[in-house]
């Protein structure tokens, strides 16, 4: 699955780095509108946008963990006190009542564009 | 209803027992708790006094979960002696002048150790054996002895001699009796005991009578004997029974018995029915019972009967199974047929160093008692026989042998027993407690249960039980107790050891696992995840040493391993350089002070001896260490789950004890070992004297110099658990020395869990540090060739990954905050503190933006 949908005419898209910049099943980091957005690379084709800021340690760094799933679900686990953030919906698996902001991200002529409005 | 005081003297095992009940019967609604507890410590296990000397510490004996009184609002006095108990005016007054009233009393006194009415008894060396402070007292002192005699052959006096022994003095028992431990064993029993005893070293003296203790020079020299023979000693300790405390009883006018004790009723209420007594110090029918397990029977009864639960005591069982010197001794029921018509069966092998004696009744139908000595395996099942009263089978004997034909017996299988069948006698816990436990509560591990139920957390004998209780009943309920890594492998860390491993020598390439990709593959379903992932990049590292940043590997790291640095709580990283055996030239220091100023660091040193710079950007980590290796610095792995350092102290190169040069021998051992990956961080220090002033024994091996060469210890660690570590091998020569280590930190790479350390892993190991002696050593299992091998090869192919990193313009990419620009992370926000800084607080972050904005 990947999180690109047909979002309103508004959205519009912000190159952020070529697909060969995040080697596959790590995450990188890019500052869109002032934004840190941690983008993610699961498999060769798969890419995942969430919120790089960790409510957790308040620390900017959730690109920086390490992305497997769990019972299916693609996922990240923080790399300052491990929770599990759900990469598709922004939840936090470990807490429910926690979620980080998601944005939507796609590949064009393996260029990484991530959508300027926040989902 | 105001509260009313409810006031125990004594905090000992059965003192604390009793506040322990009333705090879980959720009396502290109705009652103020108070105690006094003479001693400066409060209640700890005096039953494992011994281990003391064996690397227990205090914490290790402690029975008090730390904050556990204050938590619930007991009020302690300790160190303080109660001294006075005014029965008209119902209240306490203790040494210190404070008087506490009460509306019931508790006397948990104990006893105190009987000291026979020997001339010369109260000599410069004596001592009784009864607290941590007599056992401070004793080692102090032992430090000038070689010999030292322990009067009393009981319970407590092989303890002691245990004791003694662990000190490395020459040890002797002294027995007025014609056997060891005359209360629980019989003459052959005693005789086994004995003989087993004196095999490893600790020699017995029964039947003699001590006339006099004849000191010289104002010490203890010798003592003689009612046979006009003697013994020359240099300290003395007395352990020859017990008497109870009574004399505050006494003082109050309570009942007490003819022989001392304070007279209690059945709900042990003392003549004054406002004050209770339990443990040692009562008397219940005549009768003082001088074991810990009886008193906390008394300790619940009291507890029941103060909050208004029927309850009685009617003399407990004084079955008992210890450990003496390492022999096994359990003696239970009516271990010395008593009962009219009661026979006795007897099995007694010199050969193996085993006695065991089953009493049967006159129809050899049911188990009145017995008595093991040497192997005392088969009493916790032999107790439920008894206590179950279950009908024996033919050949009663069958319980006490191998089986006749395969398959065990299954009377003695703890499935078979009855659902009311007390387990653990220490906390009344029966089997169906137990069971309705793991199945209410969905428990899958041992330790869970023992938390839930208490079963086995008393004098832990009931273990072995509780263990297969546990298991039966999770193979009953179709659990396989699995030790998966994770959802992603079905195989343990060490299953995945080894499938990586073998493939090493696997002759098609395609059949080596090189990759995370390939063991997921071949072995594991879905993506893996933060457990299996850096689990596996271990194992990886641990076969191959590849890179661990090389494209296949660097998404399987852990933040600190991604980056080669430890990260910090604001997202910054710290930068440990490898300084081996804390050996630093001034010109080193200097660079590392130079590359702190220049890039704002904050430097501090570490436990290690080395220096740690903290609050490296990611993009300043490679410039920070392009500057470190040309000044001639690697990586210190302090990021890794990997060797960190060897710490050494100055050893004979300087200091004027040393006997040894431990700092060249701790460089060489961290030059040897350093990017070892393992299952967790391993630390190291050589000691160049007795006096150990790098701390050899809290490390996973640590190294300490003798006049003859280096003795090797191994499985300590400090941390939120600290162990001592123990001796493996001792006068080694470096070449052995090394050889020894090479197989000790392979052999633990291959078959510990993941984030195990060595301690935690030694802990779980059968058999112990005998068991790893005989694989290190003398290579029972004979890997040790294989083990030496892979070592070599973790050797030969070390390289500094920072080196690697910084050559590498493609694995310098990731060293950056954003991708898509070279602007710094805004969010971190530092102030300064004593001349540095440090990551600012959430608070001190909200005062700074508002400034800024």
């Amino acid at each position: 699955m990947q999180a690109i949908t047909n979002q309103s005419t508004a959205t519009r898209w912000i190159t952020v780095c070529a697909l060969n910049d995040i080697l596959p099943n790590t995450g990188v980091c890019a500052l869109v509108n002032d934004q840190q957005v941690a983008i993610f690379r699961v498999g060769e084709e798969d890419l995942y946008a969430i919120a790089n800021y960790d409510p957790f340690s308040s620390a900017y760094v959730l690109s920086r963990g390490i992305v497997g799933d769990r019972n299916g679900i693609p996922k990240v686990a923080s790399p300052v006190y491990k929770q599990n953030f759900n990469l598709a919906t922004g939840e936090c698996l470990d807490n429910a009542e926690v979620r980080v902001p998601t944005f939507s991200v796609r590949v064009v002529d393996q260029q990484v564009q991530v959508g300027s409005t926040q989902l | 209803m105001a509260k009313q005081n409810l006031v125990v003297i004594g905090n000992g095992m059965v003192g604390h027992k009793f506040l322990d009940r009333m705090i879980a019967k959720g009396a502290t609604q109705n009652w103020n708790l108070i105690t006094f507890c003479e001693e400066p410590r409060i209640a700890y296990d005096r039953v494992n006094l011994s281990g003391f000397f064996n690397g227990k510490t205090e914490a290790d004996l402690t029975l008090v979960e730390p904050g556990f009184y204050q938590d619930n609002g007991v009020q302690m006095y300790v160190g303080d002696r109660a001294i006075k108990i005014d029965r008209d005016h119902k209240c306490v007054t203790s040494a210190n002048g404070i008087t506490i009233s009460y509306d019931k009393l508790v006397l948990a006194t104990g006893s105190y150790p009987f000291v026979p009415p020997i001339e010369g008894k109260d000599a410069e060396g004596t001592f009784v054996y009864r607290t941590i402070c007599d056992l401070e007292a004793i080692a102090a002192y032992a430090k000038t002895c070689r010999v030292g005699v322990v009067i009393g052959g009981g319970l407590l006096g092989l303890e002691c001699a245990n004791a003694l022994k662990n000190l490395g003095l020459e040890t002797h028992v002294v027995e007025f009796m014609p056997r060891l431990m005359p209360v629980q064993v019989d003459d052959a029993g005693g005789l086994i005991l004995k003989r087993e005893i004196e095999a490893i070293g600790v020699s017995v003296h029964t039947q003699k009578t001590t006339t006099k203790i004849v000191s010289e020079n104002g010490r203890v020299h010798k003592m003689t004997f009612a046979d006009d023979t003697e013994l020359q000693t240099d300290m003395i300790v007395f352990s020859a029974g017990i008497r109870p405390r009574d004399d505050l009883a006494r003082d109050c006018n309570l009942m007490i018995g003819d022989r001392g004790g304070i007279v209690i009723n059945e709900s042990c209420q003392t003549s004054d029915p406002d004050i209770y007594a339990i443990g040692e110090c009562a008397l219940h029918q005549n009768r003082i019972y001088g074991l810990v397990n009886p008193g906390y029977v008394m300790a619940g009864v009291a507890a029941d009967n103060i909050c208004g639960v029927d309850s009685s005591f009617d003399g407990a069982d004084i079955s008992t199974k210890l450990k003496l010197l390492g022999v096994d001794v359990a003696s239970f029921g009516d271990a010395f047929a008593k009962t009219p018509g009661a026979r006795e069966l007897t099995i007694s092998d010199a050969i193996q160093g085993t006695y065991k004696k089953l009493v049967v009744d006159e129809t050899a139908t049911t188990l009145l008692g017995g008595i093991l000595v040497g192997d005392a395996s088969a009493y916790g099942s032999l107790l439920q026989l008894m206590h179950n009263k279950t009908t024996l089978p033919p050949h009663p004997e069958d319980l006490l042998l191998p089986p006749r034909s395969g398959g065990e017996n299954a009377l003695l299988r703890v499935e078979n027993f009855p659902d009311t069948a007390q387990i653990c006698s220490c906390n009344n816990v029966s089997k169906s407690d137990i069971c309705n436990a793991i199945r209410d509560n969905g428990l899958t591990d041992l330790a869970s249960v023992k938390q839930c139920t208490k079963a086995g957390t008393g004098c832990g004998g009931c273990v072995p039980l509780v263990t297969d209780l546990f298991k039966a009943e999770l193979k009953q309920a179709g659990i396989e107790v699995k030790n998966h890594l994770c959802q992603h492998f079905a195989y343990s860390r060490q299953e995945l050891y080894h499938l990586v491993r073998s493939s090493v020598s696997s002759l098609e390439e395609s059949q080596q696992i090189y990759t995370f990709d390939q063991l997921l593959q071949r072995y594991g379903q879905g993506k893996g995840c933060e457990i299996c992932k850096p689990a596996a990049a271990s194992i990886l590292a641990s076969v191959w040493n590849e890179c661990i940043l090389n494209p296949p590997h660097v998404g399987l790291q852990d933040t600190n391993d991604a980056f080669l640095a430890n990260i910090q709580r604001d997202g910054t990283y710290s930068v440990v350089p490898r300084v081996p055996g804390g050996e630093i030239t001034p010109d080193q220091l200097i660079v590392l002070g130079e590359v702190a100023k220049e890039f704002n660091l904050y430097s501090k040193i570490t436990g290690g001896q080395r220096i740690d710079l903290f609050g490296a950007r990611v993009d300043q980590l490679p410039h920070i260490w392009a500057r470190l290796i040309e000044a001639g610095f690697e990586s210190g792995h302090a990021y890794g789950k990997a060797l960190r350092t060897v710490k050494s102290c100055v050893g004979s190169t300087w200091c004027r004890f040393g006997v040894q040069d431990s700092t060249s021998l701790a460089i060489a051992l961290e030059l040897r070992y350093r990017g070892l990956r393992a299952p967790h961080k391993l630390k190291s220090a050589v000691s160049g004297c007795t006096r150990e002033c790098a701390e050899a024994q809290s490390k996973d091996f640590g190294i300490i110099a003798t006049e003859k060469g280096w003795n090797l210890y191994i499985c300590g660690n400090g941390g939120m658990k600290p162990q001592h570590a123990q001796l493996l091998a001792a006068d080694l020569d470096k070449e052995t020395l090394i050889r020894y280590i090479d197989r000790f930190l392979m052999f633990y790479i291959r078959t510990a869990n993941r984030l195990e350390r060595t301690a935690t892993w030694f802990n779980k190991l059968e058999g112990g540090m005998e068991y790893l002696q005989q694989v290190i050593i003398e290579d029972s299992l004979g890997i040790c060739a294989e083990l030496e091998a892979e070592m070599a090869h973790q050797v030969a192919t070390y390289d500094c990954e920072w080196k690697a990193t910084i050559n590498d313009s493609t694995k310098l990419q990731r060293f950056r905050h954003f991708v898509n620009s070279d602007q710094r992370d805004p969010n971190v926000i530092r102030v300064e503190e004593r001349g540095q800084l440090r990551p600012a607080y959430e608070h001190e972050r909200q005062l700074l933006t508002i400034g800024q904005s």
